[in-house]
Parts: structure tokens; sequence; C-alpha cells
């Protein structure tokens, strides 16, 4: 019988222990403020550049009611020159330089452009100043020349299923006791400012409400109802491509949707971190090239690391753990005691390689493989 | 080592390389006929830690190889060519759409006329069209800019005017894109190619901005709607295709050297599936339509009258964009095809969860019969995008006599024609692997409403890709295949057109074949399956109520040869328009009795007679 198969979920890592690089990179070429071996504060900024201003087309030829080839020479502000706001910026020509018309620029910038076909100007607006932090507190291990860095740290590192909202940081605090508790709106106090905010199982739509309003950096929770999330985004997310969103603070579920615990090892995981800094970053896309929300909090100067073996990491096999993530078993963890290699059919009538496991309730159920992600996480940290 | 003819190749190697799996199939000639004889499959490999299409092509291939007992990849790691008796292949293709595949933005002065004859040419190529700009799409100039710089298409594609016409209009695009920037999905380094498919006279003039400014590679061609009347999509079409493998596919990872392997130019996905489909209606003269349901996007196919159109409705799929089809179509639209209640609440978070672990599959069957009725509404939803982008030319000034007096006919009515509809094909995962061939029928027909007489099939592998880059070299290879490895077919589905009150007389029906000797009546409401197997035809013969129209006309008897399949012929008395009750008791049994007469879950049918 086949005792190992390649796993088709691979699952969400939570490990106490292990080697984290994070690349920062511009959006497009500037400064990079940072060198190798530079040690660096999650917050410190670590390259800036400048984006090319916002643009401006100002039809001059229909504003000042003349063919657009005598745009050019009405104008008077010539390509590259800087204008501002209120500044004349073009005098038709009049009636025997009589009763001429002016037309004065009501956005301030440089001029880029000035066509005589279309009578168009372009006025491009100041640069926008764009900065990349660290994110990660930790050593430049590498610079890349214009672009950005590369940042090393030792850290714990926990990766949700599911997150919204961009980057963010703050200490550590367990808010619920329990992995299987639902975190609440009375749970939510003002000394919670600033902080990354552990919860059990499903947070609701007024916990979130009452986080943001104390100024919670992020929320971390096992589940989340689908109404609830569309209370808290003001609509129904149609695909999960997530980060950009403006709420307060930033949410990552750990596990899914409904009402569902965080799994006990990631909720001790993150208990054991209590009052450590960390960073949180919701974005989440569910495309090729996915990308799954992360808290990562950096172990400092204590604590060496076990790298995972990396034949553990990915494969099915007996004994491994795993948890179902669809119904009707959905969010139970169980071991796998057979593989079996022939497809079979479900009560769905599909046919479909599946695996035996039994659930820690004792119960032993038939799953497809589709159905099971692997909990993975072998490293752990030496004491 | 001299290149086989590809009209006279034995043994054809074809791979597609999609965004998850690359797909491998083997062609033989076998008694002198093309035969698709093996298929394997491997993971894509465009993204880190292989970053080389290649392998994963090799793997699938090395799949093939194994189960065909004929060594196909060489000491060297590449693909053995010409063919001998044991080894190799004569001719070796591939489509892509690797990477998220083609993604485009296009303009047209005029949204309605230039900017939707450019997106049709780039749909018709195979392209994803991410925005469509306009001088009349309502959005301020800056804010045209703000959307230019915020995407990152792969080729931009610029139309407007006609020949001779205004040149103002076009070039204030090209001024607007040119300080815009676009940065394109690869790469600081590479430039950003454009097409230019607009009024001839403004080509200088829409040149000089746009290679004053730096970062633009331009390609000027042929007006795509030189006269208003007309469309000429060809040459842009061709030039998406020629960018495609010189930009695109050359600064994917891996890609110089399959283009290096393939005898033909490497197709986007969709657009050898356009392909196909064209190549088919135009040889058989039939009106078809296709459809490709994945889990981020559905394409629709169709070809009436010999004119082709392609839709993407993206965000319209099974996982990706599960929750996206619920929040349009409504979750009352969708639990109105379930025969059984459901919590709402916890259906809302399956569909979540369906959306975050997307490669996840129904093990229960209540779990099927909901992930089939999104299918549904996500069919359904497509098709109406479909039909309202395929529309004869807007714009087209028309001479009316008195005679059009009481014709309502305008431009920009949509060619889609259901009782024109010859042949409908499905394909994508929820179509293709559905436990029972009678679910792939059932959601074709309540999500594409076809009316009179239809034949349904299926892609058996989804394999039209593959047949549509072959169709290029070898049309008779890929006919053969088509035709004979690459359809299911289904059966065939007469419906009436037509709406009358719940159970009166809709039609009479005479069947005969060698099998079936059946006669009787169908009341509105109902629907009723008759086995007629594959390879089997039926002479059928209807003679609808007033009122109702089976492609005859209103009333008019109809007599029509009709093909069997895995399920056999539909009648559908259904009526057209579909409509079901908006009350919930009354549509679930209306529902159920549907299920039961189609035979679609036996496993409920047993469930409630245990209960």
């Amino acid at each position: 019988m086949t005792t190992t198969a390649a796993a088709y979920a691979p699952g969400l890592k939570v490990v106490a222990a292990m080697r984290y690089t994070a690349r920062r990179l511009l959006p497009i070429s500037g400064n990079v403020l940072v060198k190798p071996g530079d040690l660096v504060d999650a917050k410190q900024v670590v390259a800036e550049t400048f984006m090319p201003g916002d643009i401006m087309p100002l039809n001059l030829a229909k504003l000042l009611s003349m063919p657009p080839g005598d745009v050019p020479e009405c104008m008077l502000k010539k390509e590259g020159d800087r204008i501002e706001a209120g500044e004349p910026l073009a005098r038709t020509k009049g009636i025997f330089g009589k009763f001429r018309t002016e037309y004065k620029s009501d956005v301030a910038g440089t001029i880029e452009s000035i066509s005589a076909v279309t009578g168009q100007v372009i006025v491009r607006g100041a640069p926008l100043p764009v900065q990349v932090k660290a994110y990660l507190t930790g050593r430049v291990v590498e610079v890349m020349p214009n672009e950005g860095c590369a940042i090393e740290a030792d850290v714990t590192f926990v990766q949700g299923i599911f997150g919204i909202g961009g980057e963010t940081f703050g200490p550590i605090r367990m808010v619920c006791k329990r992995h299987e508790q639902e975190l609440t709106e009375d749970l939510i106090t003002p000394d919670l400012k600033g902080c990354v905010a552990v919860g059990g199982a499903r947070v609701t739509a007024h916990a979130i409400e009452r986080a943001r309003t104390a100024g919670v950096s992020a929320i971390i929770s096992g589940g989340i109802d689908d109404a609830d999330l569309e209370a808290v985004l003001g609509y129904n997310l149609g695909v999960a491509i997530t980060g950009s969103e403006r709420i307060g603070l930033t949410i990552v579920i750990t596990e899914g949707f409904g009402e569902i615990a965080m799994a006990r090892r990631t909720f001790d995981l993150l208990a054991s971190r209590e009052g450590d800094a960390a960073a949180v970053n919701g974005a989440t896309q569910i495309r090729a090239g996915v990308m799954r929300p992360e808290i990562v909090i950096p172990l400092g100067t204590g604590g060496r690391i076990h790298q995972p073996s990396s034949e553990a990491a990915g494969r099915l096999a007996i004994g491994a753990s795993v948890r179902a993530i669809r119904d009707p078993y959905f969010g139970l963890i169980g071991r796998v005691t057979a593989l079996p290699p022939e497809p079979q059919t479900l009560q769905s009538g599909s046919k479909a390689r599946v695996l035996e496991v039994t659930f820690e309730s004792g119960e032993g159920v038939i799953i497809p493989r589709a159905n099971v992600e692997l909990i993975e996480g072998t490293g752990g940290q030496e004491s | 080592m001299t290149p086989v003819d590809p009209k006279n190749a034995r043994v054809i190697l074809a791979t597609d390389c999609g965004s998850t799996t690359t797909k491998a199939i083997l062609i033989q000639q076998v008694d002198g006929i093309y035969r698709q004889t093996h298929r394997g499959e491997a993971p894509t490999t465009v993204e880190a830690p292989f970053a080389d299409v290649t392998i994963g092509v090799v793997n699938a291939v090395t799949e093939v190889q194994e189960l065909a007992g004929r060594r196909l990849i060489g000491d060297d790691g590449r693909i053995i060519q010409p063919a001998t008796d044991r080894e190799g292949c004569d001719i070796y293709i591939s489509t892509s759409s690797a990477g998220g595949g083609l993604q485009m933005m296009v303009a047209g002065v005029v949204r309605e006329m230039t900017g939707e004859s450019a997106k049709r040419a780039a749909l018709g190529a195979g392209a994803i069209v991410m925005d469509v700009i306009a001088a009349n799409d309502k959005r301020k100039p800056h804010e045209q800019i703000q959307r230019i710089r915020e995407l990152r298409p792969d080729i931009m594609l610029i139309s407007g005017g006609v020949d001779g016409g205004t040149t103002t209009h076009v070039v204030q695009i090209a001024e607007l894109i040119a300080p815009a920037k676009p940065r394109p999905r690869f790469g600081g380094e590479y430039k950003l190619p454009i097409i230019y498919a607009g009024n001839k006279n403004a080509a200088p003039l829409v040149r000089k901005v746009l290679e004053g400014a730096d970062g633009f590679a331009l390609t000027v061609v042929d007006n795509l709607r030189p006269v208003l009347e007309r469309e000429n999509l060809g040459p842009a079409r061709d030039a998406i295709h020629d960018l495609f493998l010189e930009h695109v596919m050359a600064h994917a990872p891996g890609y110089d050297k399959l283009m290096q392997w393939t005898d033909a130019p490497i197709m986007p996905t969709p657009g050898a599936v356009g392909n196909i489909l064209r190549t088919i209606a135009e040889r058989q003269r039939i009106n078809v339509v296709g459809v490709d349901i994945g889990g981020a996007t559905t394409d629709v196919f169709s070809v009436f009258g010999g004119v082709f159109n392609r839709t993407v409705s993206a965000n319209l799929g099974m996982s990706y964009s599960i929750s996206n089809v619920c929040a349009e179509a409504g979750m009352p639209n969708i639990l109105r095809w379930v025969p059984f209640d459901m919590d709402v609440r916890e259906l809302s978070n399956r569909v979540k969860n369906k959306m975050i672990r997307p490669t996840t599959i129904p093990q229960t069957i209540d779990a099927l019969v909901f992930e089939q009725a999104v299918a549904r509404e996500a069919l359904r939803l497509a098709y109406i995008q479909h039909k309202e982008f395929a529309t004869t030319l807007k714009g087209v000034q028309q001479q009316r006599t008195v005679g059009d007096t009481f014709s309502q006919e305008s431009a920009g009515q949509t060619i889609v024609d259901n009782m024109k509809l010859d042949l409908l094909v499905a394909s994508g995962g929820v179509l293709s692997h559905a436990p029972r061939m009678h679910q792939t029928a059932m959601m074709l027909v309540d999500a594409f409403e076809p009316e009179g007489f239809t034949t349904l099939a299926k892609d058996s592998i989804f394999m039209m890709p593959h047949l549509g880059v072959l169709a290029q070299v070898n049309p008779r290879a890929s006919l053969e295949v088509f035709e004979r490895d690459c359809l299911i077919y289904l059966g065939t589905c007469v419906a009436a057109k037509g709406t009358g009150k719940s159970g009166r007389p809709c039609f009479r029906y005479a069947i005969r074949s060698a099998t079936l000797n059946e006669s009787g009546q169908m009341m509105t409401g109902d629907i009723r399956l008759f086995p007629l197997d594959e390879g089997e035809k039926a002479s059928v013969t209807i003679e609808p109520e007033r009122g109702f129209d089976c492609g005859a006309g209103p009333g008019k008897a109809i007599e029509r040869e009709v093909r069997g399949g895995t399920v056999g012929l539909i009648l559908d008395a259904r009526g057209r328009p579909l409509s079901l009750p908006v009350e919930r008791e009354a549509g679930r049994a209306l529902i159920e009795k549907w299920v039961t007469a189609l035979q679609l879950y036996p496993q409920l049918e047993r469930q409630r007679l245990r209960a």
C-alpha cells in the first residue's frame, strides 16, 4: 500500500521558529537607504522614490474656443515650464490684439506636452513620494541597487487562510483565553490600542467595529461569518484578492468562514509570544501565485532554529496530521490512517482519490484528498 | 533531419500550458484516420521554484510516453522529432494561458463603436480585456489616466476613427496614454507593446506622440473599422498573436525554449478554442456556441451566420470567483435550482470557504447539487453578457423604407439566436467532471435555454485548445479528432419557445428510430428524457400548440433528424424564456419534478424513498 503521496493542499505554515526573509521592493526604481549588515526596525523606511505626479489634461482649444492648431502660439508657458494654480497659462490672439481671453490654470505642476493636433495641454503634478518600510525587524542581507533590499530574521511565523487590510505592527495580546472562545465586543478594551489582538474562534462584526474605534492594529481569529465580513467591508467580497482595504485595522482569519475555532497549535504558539512585537499583513491573493496573510514575530537574540526537513513538508503520509477543509467535516483535525491508491466513489457520485482519517473525537471517516490540508510546521525552537 | 510536412504527419504531440496544469495529448494515425490515443498531465511550472514552463511540458509528455509505450523525450531532455515506428513525433504544437493568460487594455474613440470593435479583436485573439478606454466612457480624462496607470497590461490596442475621418479624437487618446506610461506586467526593462489599428491618416500623429514618450513599442496595422459598416479585425488579431509571442511569451519563464520546440506559433488557449469552433462551424455550416467554465472566469464562444464572437466573463467562475457568482446572481436565484431547503447563512460561509480553498471538491450530494446550481447561474450570467456583446455593428447608418415602418430592428441587435443554434459544446471542470452526464446536459439546457433542435456535447478532456492550433497546420487531423475523440455527444434537446399556463398542452411529438417508437403530448412545464444512444439517430416530429415554436414558426409542425448521445433525447416543454415560480415551495416542487424526470441525482431519489 502507498504510504506517502503528494498532498493536494500543502496547508498553512504555523512555525515556532524559522528563518524568514522579507524582500522589500520599490514599485519603480529609487533610492535604497540601507546597506548590507544594517540592523533595521520594522517601521524604519528602507527605500524611497518618487512616482511621476498625477496628470491633468487641459483641452485649451475647447476652453478658449480656438482651433487646436492655434494653441501652441497662444501658450504663455512652454513644455517643461512650471505653472502654479491661478497663473495664466494661455491667452488668445483676440481681434486686432483686443478682446483677448486668458486661461488661468486651476492646477499646479509642470507642462508636459502641448498638442497642435488636439489642442490638449498635459500638466503633471508634483511627484508623489513612495516609501517602503522594513516590515521585519532584522538584518539587511542583500541590497538590490535602486530596487530595494532583503531583510532576514529568525521569527515565529503564522500563516492565515484569509485576511483584509495591509501591513501593520504591534505587540501580541491574547484577548481570548481559549482557542474555541468567540471574540466578542465586550473583550475589546481601550488598552488594546496599537496591539495585535488574538481571539479564539469566530470574531464578530461588533468586536471588529469596537477594535477599530479603540485603535487596535490587527485582529487575529479563527473564523468570521460571511455576513460579518460584509458588514465590515460594506460590500460582498467577490474574489479573494485583498490587502488594499482601508477599514482602520488589519484582520487575519486562520481557519475559515463560520463558527470555527482557531487550531489549538496556532493559538498556543501565539500565546507563547504574548507581549512580543509582531508584523502583520492581511493581503491575500487566491489566484496563480497564491499569497496568504501572515503574522511574523521576530525571535530577537534568543532561540535557535530547527529547519524543517524538506521531506516532511508537502507530503501526505500515514500518521500525518490533517485538517478537513470542506463540509461535511469542515474544520475537524485528525490523523491519516490510510491512503488507498485507487479512486473511490463519493456520496456525490464523483470519483476521487481519498484518504482515511481518524478525528480527535475518535471518529474514522473517508475524505477526498483534495478536501484536507496538511498541518505543517515541523520546525521548533530549541530550549 | 528533414522536417516533416505537417500535412503528412503521422504522430502529433500537443500541449496546453494552463495556469495550473499542463495537458499533453498524442494524436496518431489509426487505420488511416487521426485519433487521439493518449494523454498525460503535470503541474505547470511557470512560477518559482521552477520558473521554466518546459519542465511541466516534459513531465506531461513523459506521462504520455509511459502510457503510449513510445519514447517522446530524448536524452537531451527535448522532444524527439521526427517520428519513427517506435519513438518521437512529427509535429509538436502548444497553446498557453499560464501566468493568467494574455491581458490587454483597449481604447477606442466611441465606446460602442471602435471601442467595441477593438474589444472584439482582443477577445477573439484570446486576450482578457482589462478595460476599454473611450472618449465617451463617462470618465474624466484624469480618471482615465489614473486607470491606465493602475493596470498592468501585456499589450494595448488603440483604435478610433474611420479611414479618412477626423484624427483629433484618436490622437487625444494617444496623448492620454503616453504620459500615463502604463507599466507592463513583466519587468522594468520591457517596452509595452502598443498596436495602433485606427484611422490610417492619424497613424503618423499617433506614432509621433507615442514614440516621443519613452517605453512603448508601437506596431501600426490596418484600421479595424475602416468604415462604420465593416469591421476588419484580422490584421489587429494577427498583430496581437505576433506580439504575444515576441513580447509576452518571450518574457515568461522558459517560453524562449518552448517557442523553439514548437512547429507552429504558440497560441493563447482561448484563441485556439475559438479557432477550432470557427473551423467546425464553417465546415459543417452550423451555428455553434461553446462554453468553458473555469475557476475564475467563464469564456463563451459563438459562431452565428459565420460571425465569430468570444467573451470572457471575468469573475464568473466556480472556485476563485464563486462568491462573486453568488453576489451577482443573488442567493435566491441560485437556490431556485435546489430541490431541498438549505440554510442560507451556512451556505454563504461554505461559498466563501470554497473561494479561499479553491481546490476542494463536493463530497456530499447536497454540496454537489448546490455547486451545480451555482454553475447554472454563472453560465446564465455569462451567456447574457455574451448576447449583449455579440451584436451587429453599432453606429451603422441604416436606410429605411416604408416597408420597415413596423420593423423595430436597429443596429446593435444581438446575433445570438437560440432557435438557430445547432450545437452547444460544454467544457470546464463543473461541466466536464459532473458525475453524471445528465447533470452536464441539464446545466447547459437550464442556463442557455436552447430553442428548437439543439445538439448537446462536451469536450471530453478539454482537447479543443490543442485542436485549435492543429487546425492551422493540419486541418484534416484536427477535424477527424474533433469529431471522433474530442466531443462526447450528450444527445439532443428539443425545446418549445413561448409561454403558456402550466399543465396545458405545449406540443405533440412522434419519435421514430431503430429502438424508439414513441408519440404523445407534452404539457407546458414538463420535461422528458428518451433513451437514444450515442451513434443512434431518430426522426422527431413536433406539432406545437399555437403560441409555441420549435423552429418552423409558432404553431407549425416540424420534422428533424436528431442525434443521440450518452444522455439521450430531451423534450423540453417548460417554455422559453424559462421561468420558475418565485414562491419557494412551488419552485421546489417543480425542480424536484424535473430532477426526477431527467434522473439527475438518483442518490436523492434513494434518500427520499428511505425517508
